[in-house]
């Protein structure tokens, strides 16, 4: 408001400084992010359950994933925090177009990964593995797995578990990216500075909680068995 | 009552600009991102869904007129009693409070002008219509017959009705509630007035700040949960299916470790209301004012740890259900923590019997039930006798009716005059809370014997020796309909005729009566500063005078 000096168009009318609506935003972000912890936990309970009781089936699942593109698509997303990061810093220094350029980067990564995750999808569909969708017959799943038929009935729960838990993941890129898209759009134009840059930072919080969720995924999911 | 005696000589007249006459237009409503106008859009939205949810409940209670199933054949009475408790949990108790008194009072409570996130705010309405939308949808294309509990593999595998709709009509509405909660928090960490300090704030705020933790930790689950119920019944994933390894229990667990904090969303801001109005019509500050607040907080943290308790029978281990049952136990300390400190709070006051407080008195006697009979229910023993009995029907409806919806209709009462500007008529409110009581009674107390001798429920026929108790509990619905329905009418005529109400026509403490009535879109003309304790009745009068 006028009366505290200040005019930036950013500050709504409904905060006393841009350092209060920043602060507000923080805490708003995080807030979303421990919900997200939740949402995920869910699955993770499910998770934990299901591979204590069906340790070799899952085990027997696991090694179907091609860890090498797991592992790349790990690789690629740590990347992707790093320019996000490097966006939120130069938008925060008030460097548009260099922020603008990091952002496209983290878009560019995201889409690698989602791109593989599309082969390796592809994969589990030229081998019925898809539950709901595309699952063999059951001798076939378990040759496929090197299982036996009554076991190959639990490889399901694995890839169901596998498709829900990497979707949701995925989905959550998919939101992110328009997002940083738009991010890109505005710091090309320059509307972020070192007293306004929330919208970045938030964003980055974001991405980052997305990459660490995909960090407990691959290992969960790639390397059970192993060791 | 001196306050109040000044107030109306002074013959009130609305300001001549206020939230509701700054722009007219349905523009103005559907895309207002103003939090009073969010509310009264959640008022309207949930009022529409209590009608739903009751004109269930009616049919329920006709069918259950007499021993025979004459009305409605079972497969429509399990429809209907499913759709009474979806309605009534998903789309009416859970937002009313919060989203209507909440998304109204909290921001003026604390001196600020809007919620942190104005246009979250009106994303969540938006959410909650899409989800009420798709609850509504499955209704009328023939209905639900799960039970609101979704149980797992009746729900995944069996049932042949609209499951997945009005599953992901709760999940939509779930982000709503979660969307809430987070406005919520951030306001009153982020938004009080200078002076507000965390132990000056009003109980009604400390009540939502417990309810929206839950609201963020607790809905996510149900979510993620109703989701893989619907992605079980389209993809046959098998989760909850014992035919592919997967475990219905595990349903259970997930579905109750949200849905038991679920009746702490439903309650613990029924409690924040009592709190205000019990101190404002007793004229004294509440008893133990930390302890109430912490004790919220308790409730909140508690109330994530006893969900084991709705599976004494499930065929959960014996040793958990002894632990759970141990912990249920404790939820009736901060219980009766707040119980007692409001009766202490009536001790030497000077207490005055206006419409809200009636529904205070009724909802301490009524809670206090409810209470004490969830402690049978947490007694493994006990609760095995009388599980899926009429007697845990009588027990969570004593909460989530006698309980909050009281506190509802309580508040609704005393905020009226700030939300419209306009009194409501006093001798038909206090008709209404009257009626509200009995009728209550009348319903839900046979049913605790009913189900202690046996009956169970969700069955739409039962052999004639309980007729009578049926019969009572019917008659008390009718008088309870009624009640209902007469806060409708009046409620509506005083926004138009009912007598200009003056900015604090209670002569009640806290900002939101500093405010006109109704107030300015920004809330305050100037940023109200706060320097003494919440519920100041014993300030001299001199002070009370700000406005």
């Amino acid at each position: 408001m006028s009366s505290a000096g200040e005019h930036h168009p950013a500050l709504a009318h409904h905060f006393e400084s841009l350092d209060n609506q920043k602060e507000a935003a923080t805490l708003g972000m995080w807030a979303f992010l421990a919900q997200e912890v939740l949402f995920f936990g869910g699955l993770f309970l499910v998770y934990a359950l299901y591979r204590n009781i069906y340790y070799p089936v899952f085990e027997a699942s696991s090694h179907h994933l091609n860890w090498k593109l797991g592992a790349f698509n790990t690789a690629v997303l740590i990347c992707s925090s790093l320019t996000m990061a490097m966006a939120v810093h130069a938008a925060a220094l008030g460097h548009g177009r260099q922020a603008m350029g990091w952002l496209i980067a983290t878009i560019v990564l995201g889409a690698a990964f989602l791109g593989v995750k599309v082969v390796e999808y592809h994969d589990k569909w030229t081998h019925g593995l898809v539950p709901g969708l595309h699952w063999g017959p059951p001798e076939t799943v378990a040759e496929e797995l090197h299982l036996s038929v009554a076991d190959a009935l639990h490889a399901q729960l694995y890839f169901s578990l596998y498709f829900a838990m990497t979707g949701l993941h995925a989905l959550h890129m998919i939101i992110g990216m328009p997002i940083l898209g738009w991010l890109a759009w505005h710091a090309s134009r320059g509307r972020f500075g070192p007293e306004y840059h929330t919208p970045v930072e938030m964003t980055g919080l974001y991405w980052h909680f997305v990459d660490i969720i995909w960090i407990f995924l691959f290992p969960l999911l790639y390397l059970i068995g192993h060791h | 009552m001196t306050p109040a005696a000044t107030s109306v000589r002074e013959a009130p007249a609305l300001p001549r600009e206020h939230y509701l006459n700054v722009s007219y237009g349905w523009k103005s409503w559907l895309l207002t991102t103003d939090h009073k106008r969010i509310a009264l859009l959640y008022l309207t939205s949930v009022t529409l869904m209590f009608a739903f949810g009751g004109t269930f409940a009616a049919l329920i209670r006709l069918e259950l007129l007499t021993p025979a199933g004459d009305l409605v054949q079972s497969e429509t009475y399990n429809k209907l009693f499913t759709m009474h408790g979806v309605v009534m949990v998903f789309f009416f108790l859970i937002p009313s409070i919060p989203a209507v008194l909440g998304n109204f009072l909290i921001p003026l409570m604390i001196g600020a002008k809007d919620l942190a996130f104005p246009r979250l705010n009106l994303l969540s309405w938006y959410l909650y219509m899409i989800g009420a939308a798709l609850g509504i949808f499955a209704m009328v294309r023939g209905g639900v017959d799960t039970g609101w509990t979704f149980y797992t593999p009746y729900s995944t595998v069996y049932s042949n009705t609209h499951v997945v709709s009005t599953a992901l009509g709760a999940f939509v509405a779930g982000f709503s509630s979660i969307l809430t909660g987070l406005n919520f928090i951030v306001t009153i960490h982020k938004m009080r007035a200078p002076g507000l300090t965390w132990f000056r704030l009003p109980l009604f705020v400390w009540a939502h700040y417990a309810t929206s933790l839950i609201q963020i930790l607790g809905t996510p689950v149900i979510a993620l949960t109703l989701l893989l119920v619907a992605l079980e019944r389209v993809f046959h994933f098998g989760f909850f299916d014992p035919a592919r390894g997967g475990d219905p229990v595990l349903f259970q667990h997930l579905f109750w470790f949200y849905s038991h904090p679920a009746v702490y969303i439903m309650i613990l801001p029924a409690m924040g209301v009592i709190s205000e109005l019990v101190s404002c019509f007793s004229r004294k500050r509440i008893f133990g004012y930390s302890f109430v607040a912490m004790s919220s907080l308790a409730i909140a943290g508690l109330g994530f740890l006893v969900w084991g308790h709705h599976m004494f029978i499930s065929g959960q281990s014996s040793y958990a259900g002894i632990v759970f049952s141990a912990l249920s136990f404790l939820v009736a300390i901060p219980s009766a923590i707040k119980v007692f400190n409001w009766t202490a709070t009536l001790y030497k006051g000077s207490i005055s019997y206006e419409t809200p407080m009636l529904y205070v008195f009724g909802f301490v006697g009524l809670f206090t039930i409810g209470g004490l009979t969830g402690l049978f229910l947490a007694a493994m023993g006990l609760d095995i006798h009388v599980t899926d009995t009429y007697f845990v029907v009588a027990h969570f409806h004593y909460i989530m009716v006698g309980g909050a919806i009281m506190a509802y209709l309580g508040g609704l009462h005393f905020w009226w005059p700030k939300i419209t500007g306009r009194l409501y008529p006093e001798a038909w409110g206090r008709l209404s809370a009257l009626l509200v009581f009995v009728g209550f009674n009348l319903t839900f107390s046979p049913q605790f014997i009913l189900g202690y001798l046996g009956m169970p429920r969700r069955y739409h026929a039962y052999p004639d020796e309980f007729q009578v108790l049926n019969v009572l509990s019917s008659a008390g619905a009718s008088i309870l309909g009624v009640g209902y329905l007469l806060p409708l009418c009046y409620l509506i005529w005083s926004m138009r005729y009912g007598k200009v109400a003056s900015a604090n026509p209670w002569g009640a403490k806290g900002l939101e009566w500093q405010a006109s009535s109704p107030p300015l879109t920004e809330n305050f003309a100037t940023q109200p500063v706060v320097n003494e304790p919440a519920y100041d009745y014993a300030a001299p009068e001199g002070e009370a005078a700000v406005v």
